[in-house]
Order: C-alpha cells, then sequence, then structure tokens
C-alpha cells in the first residue's frame, strides 16, 4: 500500500481490518442484531425510529436516536408527511452500496472526488391494489446508476463497484430471499 | 531405481499390523505417493495407508468425460513425469489412473491397500492410528486424503422435491443416465461447466445456476493459460503472501476444460448453445427455485478479475520478451467479450412447468475428517494449518488447494509443497528424538 498516495475518503479502513481479524477469532462477536421500532400516527403516516442494536457481544447505541416519518404521496391520497416505505428501500441501498465503495476505494488507494448514485425501481400497483394477482407487489427490478468521479481508470471503477455489491448487506437482502416473521401481541 | 535393500523392511512393516512407527501416511493418491517418495528419500520409516487402491478417488469418484485441468507438459510428481509425445494434450481419467500406478511402481511405497481409517487421536506426543488393516502408533501423521472427499450443497438442497433426480458430482458418470427432460446445473466451476456442456450437447435443455465463479480462458495469445500463468509466476505465488490465502483456499475452479482441441468453455458459449443462466440459488419452495438478483454482479466480478489476470500476463510478457515465444509476439492482447446476462433474469423457475427433471449440484467439496478425532480444527470444520503444518504438532496436510502456493491445487503443485512439508516433518522428527535421548540420560 503506497503510503505517499495521502489517499483520503474518510474510511478508517484499518480499523475495519483489525476488526476483521479480531472477529475471526471470535465469530460469536459478528453476531449483530438491527432494530426499529414504528408507531403509527394516523392515516398512512407512521413515525419509526432506531437506536439501539446489538454487536460484539452487548447492546450498542447509536450516537442520537434517529427518526423517519413515512406516508404516502397526495396522489395516493395521503398527506405525504414523509417519504414512502419503497423509496426507504431505496434510500438503504443507495447509502450501503457507496459506504461500500468508498471503504474499498480507500482500502484499494483510490481518491474519490464524487460519488453519486441515482436509483429507479419499477412498480405496477395493481399488485398492491389487489388488481391481479399475477402482478407482484414489490419492484420489477432496481436500476442503480453511478456518476463516480475518482483517480482511477475506468475498470477499477467498476471493479469498485462490484466488489461494494458483492459485500453489500442490503444489495444482499433486496436480491435474496429472506424469511420475514410478523407476529401480534 | 533399486529398491532390494528396503523390500524386507517393508514387508515386515506391512505384515505387522500392529506397532510403532515414525509416520504414517494416510492416501495413496498422488499427495500421498508423493509424500513417500520423499520421505524415502529423506529414510523416514513410514507406512502408507489407504482405504482403496492406489489412485482411488480418480478411480470411483469422476465422472467418464473428465481430463485434468492442466497440460501434461505440467504432469510432474517428485521423480517423475510425463514423458510421452503428447505434451500439450489433457490427461484421462485412465491416463491418469495409469500414470499414477507407473508412479507408484516407481515409489514402491510401503503400502496397505483397502485399509480405511477409522479413528486417529493424540497419544501424548504422538498419534493412534486405528484402520481396518490394523493399528499403529506413530510420532507424525501426514493427511492426503484429499479435497473432494464430500460433494457440498446448500442447505436449499433438502427442500427439494423426491420426484426431482438429484446428483453430485460423485454420482454422475455421463449424459446416458440422465432421464429425458431438462437439467438444472447449480454451480458454475469447470465441473459445473463441463457437466452444462456434454448434457447440452446430448440434448437436453439445461439451466446453469451462477454465484461467483472464476473466468478463465483455455488458450490466451496462442498458448495454453497455464503456460502464462506458470511463466509469469502466478501459479508460484506463496499461500503467505496471499491477500485472502482463506478466500484463495475457497474459490471455485477455474472455467476450464481439458480437450483434445483446447476450446474456451465459458458462459457465454453454453449460452449460445442454448442454455438458460440463471442466479445463485438461494431456495428451494412449492417446487420452485428462487435465484440471486445479484446474476449481473458476479459475471461483472469474474470478468474484471479474468481481464486484471490478463493485464498481468500482458505485462510480465513485455518485461521478458525474451521468454515469449516467437509466435506469441505479434498476437495482440486479446480480451473477451463480457459475459452476456439478460437485462432481466429469471428469479425462479417452476421445476414441473419447466420440465426439470434432473438438478446436478456442482457447489464444490469438503475433505471427510470424521475419523479424525484430534483438537485442530476451525469452526467451520477444516484442519487449522500454516501451509501444511498444522496446529497439532506432528500432523500435516498435503494436496489442498493454495495449501503453499497457488499451483497447490493441481497436481504438479505437489512436488514443492511435499518437499517443504516433508522438510519439516524431518526437523519435528529429529527434535523430538533428541528431546527423548536428552531426557532418558
Amino acid at each position: 500500500m503506497s503510503e505517499g498516495k495521502n489517499v483520503d475518503n474518510g474510511v478508517n479502513v484499518q480499523a475495519l481490518l483489525e476488526a476483521r481479524e479480531a472477529l475471526s477469532e471470535m465469530p460469536e462477536g459478528a453476531k449483530f442484531t438491527w432494530r426499529a421500532t414504528s408507531d403509527w400516527v394516523n392515516g398512512t403516516h407512521s413515525h419509526s425510529f432506531v437506536e439501539g442494536f446489538f454487536g460484539l457481544g452487548e447492546e450498542q447505541k447509536h450516537i442520537k436516536k434517529y427518526d423517519f416519518d413515512s406516508d404516502h404521496p397526495e396522489i395516493f391520497a395521503s398527506e405525504d408527511l414523509g417519504a414512502t416505505p419503497v423509496e426507504f428501500v431505496l434510500v438503504g441501498l443507495a447509502g450501503c452500496l457507496t459506504a461500500g465503495i468508498a471503504a474499498v476505494a480507500q482500502n484499494r488507494d483510490i481518491q474519490l472526488k464524487k460519488v453519486t448514485a441515482t436509483l429507479e425501481a419499477p412498480m405496477d400497483i395493481q399488485g398492491i391494489l389487489g388488481m391481479d394477482s399475477d402482478v407482484r407487489n414489490g419492484f420489477d427490478e432496481i436500476k442503480v446508476h453511478y456518476e463516480i468521479e475518482a483517480d482511477a481508470d475506468k475498470d477499477d471503477i467498476e471493479a469498485l463497484v462490484a466488489q461494494s455489491q458483492k459485500r453489500s448487506a442490503v444489495f444482499d437482502i433486496v436480491t435474496n430471499p429472506t424469511n420475514v416473521t410478523v407476529n401480534v401481541n | 531405481m533399486s529398491r532390494s535393500t528396503s523390500t524386507s523392511d517393508k514387508n515386515q512393516s506391512l505384515h505387522r499390523k500392529t506397532g510403532t512407527i515414525d509416520v504414517i501416511v494416510i492416501g495413496a493418491g498422488h499427495a500421498g505417493l508423493a509424500t513417500s517418495y520423499c520421505l524415502q528419500q529423506r529414510g523416514i520409516d513410514h507406512l502408507v495407508l489407504e482405504r482403496g487402491e492406489i489412485a482411488n478417488s480418480w478411480k470411483k469418484e469422476r465422472w467418464d468425460s473428465l481430463t485434468l485441468l492442466t497440460p501434461n507438459w505440467q504432469s510432474r510428481l517428485p521423480g517423475f513425469q510425463y514423458e510421452g509425445d503428447d505434451q500439450d494434450g489433457f490427461m484421462t481419467m485412465k491416463q491418469l489412473i495409469r500414470f499414477l500406478e507407473d508412479y507408484a511402481r516407481l515409489v514402491n511405497p510401503p503400502l496397505n491397500t483397502h485399509a480405511e481409517v477409522t479413528d486417529v487421536r493424540q497419544n501424548g506426543k504422538g498419534y493412534e492410528v486405528k484402520s481396518k488393516a490394523g493399528e499403529w502408533t506413530c510420532k507424525a501423521l501426514v493427511i492426503a486424503s484429499g479435497a473432494c472427499n464430500i460433494p457440498s450443497k446448500p442447505k436449499c438442497a433438502e427442500a427439494l422435491s423426491h420426484s426431482i433426480t438429484s446428483l453430485t458430482p460423485h454420482d454422475y458418470r455421463n449424459p446416458d443416465q440422465l432421464e429425458p427432460g431438462g437439467v438444472m446445473i447449480v454451480g458454475a466451476s469447470a465441473t459445473g461447466l463441463q457437466l452444462a456442456d456434454e448434457i447440452q450437447q446430448q440434448g437436453h435443455d439445461v439451466t446453469i445456476a451462477t454465484g461467483e465463479h472464476v473466468r478463465m480462458p483455455r488458450t490466451y495469445r496462442r498458448k495454453d493459460i497455464q503456460f502464462w500463468l506458470h511463466k509469469a509466476g502466478i501459479l508460484d505465488e506463496r499461500y503467505d503472501e496471499l491477500d485472502d490465502i482463506n478466500r484463495a483456499r475457497k474459490l471455485p475452479s477455474p472455467q476450464l476444460i481439458g480437450a483434445h482441441d483446447p476450446r474456451i468453455l465459458d458462459l457465454n458459449k453454453l449460452t449460445d448453445q442454448g442454455a438458460r443462466l440463471v442466479g445463485r440459488i438461494m431456495g428451494i419452495r412449492d417446487n420452485q427455485a428462487m435465484f440471486s438478483g445479484s446474476l449481473k454482479n458476479v459475471c461483472a466480478l469474474a470478468d474484471l478479475k479474468m481481464n486484471r489476470m490478463l493485464n498481468t500476463i500482458d505485462e510480465w510478457a513485455d518485461e521478458n520478451p525474451d521468454e515469449v515465444p516467437e509466435e506469441c509476439k505479434a498476437e495482440p492482447k486479446e480480451r473477451f467479450e463480457a459475459t452476456r446476462v439478460d437485462d432481466k433474469p429469471t428469479i425462479t423457475i417452476d421445476f414441473k412447468d419447466n420440465n426439470i427433471r434432473t438438478i446436478i449440484w456442482c457447489t464444490g467439496f469438503k475433505p471427510d475428517y470424521q475419523w479424525l478425532d484430534v483438537d485442530t480444527f476451525d469452526h467451520k470444520g477444516m484442519i487449522r494449518h500454516d501451509g501444511g503444518v498444522a496446529q497439532s504438532p506432528g500432523l500435516y496436510v498435503i494436496g489442498l488447494p493454495v495449501l503453499r502456493r497457488r499451483k497447490s491445487s493441481f497436481i504438479h503443485g505437489t512436488e514443492d509443497d511435499v518437499n517443504d512439508i516433508t522438510e519439516h516433518l524431518a526437523a519435528y522428527l529429529s527434535a523430538e528424538t533428541a528431546t527423548r535421548v536428552g531426557a532418558s540420560r
């Protein structure tokens, strides 16, 4: 790794690599649990927050509580007091992939200047409206487009984006099936 | 080679179905035979225990059309090499078995065949070995029982309906054993691609489920890819110099086929022949298989990695023009078409609607260590070792992928590995003996 390059994407790769090394000795510590809490407010508007999670063998906390409002747009006869839940999925995917790009770039000594992701996910709402059982509720597909400016050639930038997908949690969550259990008290 | 002096000793140990011996080698495949050769060179007393016959896995656990992925000029073991006139050919299994039997005649190992090892445990500073041919105590143990004993399947395989025939590469011999109808090949390693290719040519509809894979052209700039990998020093890269050795050891075999007429077999070729390319299998439910939506990315990753390897080769060729054969110099630095993936690949397939009758799990292999009752495993059930030297003193493994070098995955990689390991083993035995002599004074 060339130290003279002064590549700084703001990612502490050393700490991540050390954590990986430490966790290979105690894989139990790698078991995390993520949480969110959500309250219905009114109509399609819900208020959610995240704060605590579990990892490295104990309870952990964000430095503060983060709040989110979800709702639907006015054309759905809603008040549009927040992003649509499906948009949160896109936000999560973009956040995850871009974080990965920054980390991989740091590890590969590539200075990033600009990384913009544009996401598009077509959906036929006949599914959620129950009009046609052959139409699924969710996205037909997700398209992510990256504009990246960096000190690297085209192949290296493509490799960053590919490696980021390979290591991304949200990419895995949306591309692969997950069992979901919903119960009620 | 004259071995008359040692024959009587050997026969003694063969008939002595119990006793003490310095070293036991488990397995008489290429790695076990090579180990015996090197131990004999060093005059180390040892015994080879083989569950079946010489080259047992190659005889019983391979499909009919398989050939080595390395050309004949690479077929070499300590003290032995291919000497036929088809240096660029690829050995069939029959030829390889003969090659190994010829090698066994040269090595003339102190061997017990049909001597399956049933239990090994630590006993003081040595090991107690129980086998179907007798019981021994040894100071050191070399495990050369192979990397491909048990075919691995993903967990979702359990949910497959019994109406679909489920095969592994150990069950599969040739397309004639398949019933009419579609075949789903899971995995895009050398195995997956080779089976997909021959099964499709036999007229079956083939679907191939593809996770991460290693794309590699058979020939590049008019030479076999192994020529370039060898010349550019890639095969000699050491295990302790690789970025991520755990990953390197788990990589699927490169998408190569050895054939009389060297040809490139890749996913594009299968697609051209009419195969359906889908993502990694992620689940089976209600007689439907579900595939990951990451197909484009795994193909992009494999294409990028192949191009990086070709760049390394080109850079080496530019820097070492004297070592590049004349006929390759004028050749352009060719790049291959990116893997073609449908804009929206299928993510679910119903076995019945698509008339898929057979599924073949080409999803890797595991070594079988059920008989090894020694505290030396990692949390994945693999032996913890540093380049073949296990954590447990006096315990060694040989013949595993990227054991000490990239080439360890291939037969010709055994030579350097076995030299290193028997050197370590000899030093271990001397130190042991020295301690004991010292203690008895």
